[in-house]
């Protein structure tokens, strides 16, 4: 049985097919075309703290390909409450489903999961940890806007030392060739645990400005509050990261914007209409692509 | 014999643990918690070595190892030997390993670790590099250094 667990569960050949299958997919997944490739499945959502976006877009992908799902969206009303440990729950759980998708406060536990699971369990995110669908999705979103995944020059910018998506895409996108620009203050660097494993070039920089003209891509993350005791500190940082029309302007024309999305102002809402902006797509994105994994993982085998 | 042994008696029954890393036997002897067995310990520190120049060897009268505490012993230190001796003669010689997944006898330093925060659960961890000692916890991946293992 394949679990997915970390993006590295994944080799390049398996991630290619699902980005091929996920763009075959987009149509079912905009309710344009209908399937029934997973009709009398049930997926079990067990969400141990709240994620709106993961939780609904695989609610909504199994429920495209005809299947339906289970769940609950917080531990607050489950057994866990009651001392019931994480393996006795998934135990249970994969007897009611054919699939589950587990989100965690604490790093390792969908590996755990997998141990007595007798069903697929996919990892929805895991405190700091992995979250291999969200890393799909973004491989998927470069791949749809700049037509390749080769070769080519990513900046990420914001919190890389917190932000558990940019250390599973830089894993992810080192085997592609990829040349890394990580531009964050100097507190929120990339962590050398990631920098480390790198076989590709990358530099860190503190300003955006002397290098942005030579990105393909750049991801955005949020700089959260609470990594800043002083808030003047904070405000300071978080404006000087701040993306607008203006600072663009240095940007080539098929410079694609990512960002994981909650964003709070560190993109300003005047980009969102141009070419730039592919962040709501990207969002979209994790609909097809969970629907390819879904489908692969309890599909029929051609 | 070597003189050197001779410093502490032969003994009759029980386990010498010979070619200790110099300076690593006190460690041993906290970690397995040999000294609170209630059966007689001798610690042999900086003993001249043909083979490493100095070594520390410990005998334990009257035990033998567990296969944890083995496994202990040979994260604490793989150069070590044991030998088993009945009658005051070497029953047995074993060579240690360091066994490619160490299960339940090293804790996690990650707090939001699951292996920390599950009842019942166990840890896991996989070696990375043996020369220089390096695992990783199967669980949430945190690579640990030596200097940095800490025992259950």
């Amino acid at each position: 049985m394949k679990h997915v667990v970390s993006i590295e569960d994944l080799d390049n050949k398996r991630i290619m097919g699902l980005l091929k299958r996920a763009k075959q997919l987009v149509p079912v997944a905009e309710g344009k075309k209908k399937s029934k490739a997973l009709d009398g499945k049930i997926l079990a959502n067990c969400f141990f703290e709240p994620s709106t976006r993961t939780r609904l877009s695989f609610e909504s992908a199994i429920q495209r390909l005809g299947g339906t799902c289970i769940g609950f969206a917080d531990s607050s009303a489950t057994s866990h409450l009651k001392g019931e440990t994480l393996q006795d729950a998934i135990r249970m759980v994969a007897g009611y489903s054919d699939v589950i998708v587990l989100r965690h406060p604490h790093e390792g536990s969908a590996k755990l999961a997998s141990e007595v699971s007798e069903v697929p369990v996919i990892n929805g995110g895991d405190g700091a940890g992995q979250h291999p669908t969200q890393t799909l999705l973004d491989l998927f979103t470069i791949k749809e806007e700049i037509g390749k995944l080769e070769g080519l020059n990513v900046g990420m910018l914001g919190d890389l030392r917190y932000g558990r998506t940019v250390h599973s895409l830089s894993q992810a996108l080192d085997r592609f060739r990829t040349k890394f620009y990580f531009i964050s203050p100097k507190s929120l660097r990339m962590p050398t645990h990631v920098t480390d494993e790198l076989q590709n070039d990358w530099s860190t920089h503190e300003n955006l400005d002397k290098i942005l003209g030579k990105l393909d891509v750049l991801y955005v993350t949020r700089i959260q509050k609470e990594r800043f005791p002083d808030i003047e500190d904070y405000k300071k940082v978080a404006g000087a990261y701040r993306i607008n029309a203006e600072i663009l302007q240095k940007a080539k024309s098929k410079m694609r914007i990512l960002h994981p999305l909650p964003r709070v102002d560190e993109i300003s809402t005047e980009i969102d209409e141009t070419e730039h902006a592919a962040y709501f797509r990207q969002a979209f994105n994790g609909v097809p692509v969970r629907m390819a994994l879904l489908e692969q993982l309890m599909g029929k085998k051609k | 014999m070597s003189v050197n042994l001779l410093r502490v008696q032969p003994i009759r029954n029980g386990t010498v643990i010979d070619h200790i890393k110099p300076g690593r036997g006190r460690k041993i002897l906290e970690v397995l918690s040999l000294s609170g067995s209630g059966t007689t310990i001798s610690l042999l520190m900086n003993v001249p070595s043909k083979k490493q120049n100095r070594k520390d060897i410990i005998k334990v009268e009257d035990r033998e190892l567990s296969e944890h505490e083995t496994e202990k012993l040979a994260l604490l230190s793989p150069s070590a030997r044991i030998n088993i001796i009945r009658n005051y003669a070497v029953a047995e010689k074993k060579k240690i390993e360091i066994p490619k997944v160490i299960s339940g006898t090293v804790h996690c330093p990650n707090d939001n670790c699951i292996s920390n925060n599950e009842r019942g659960s166990s840890t896991h961890f996989k070696l990375l590099e043996h020369k220089i000692l390096r695992i990783q916890c199967i669980y949430c991946g945190r690579k640990i250094d030596e200097d940095k293992i800490e025992f259950i």
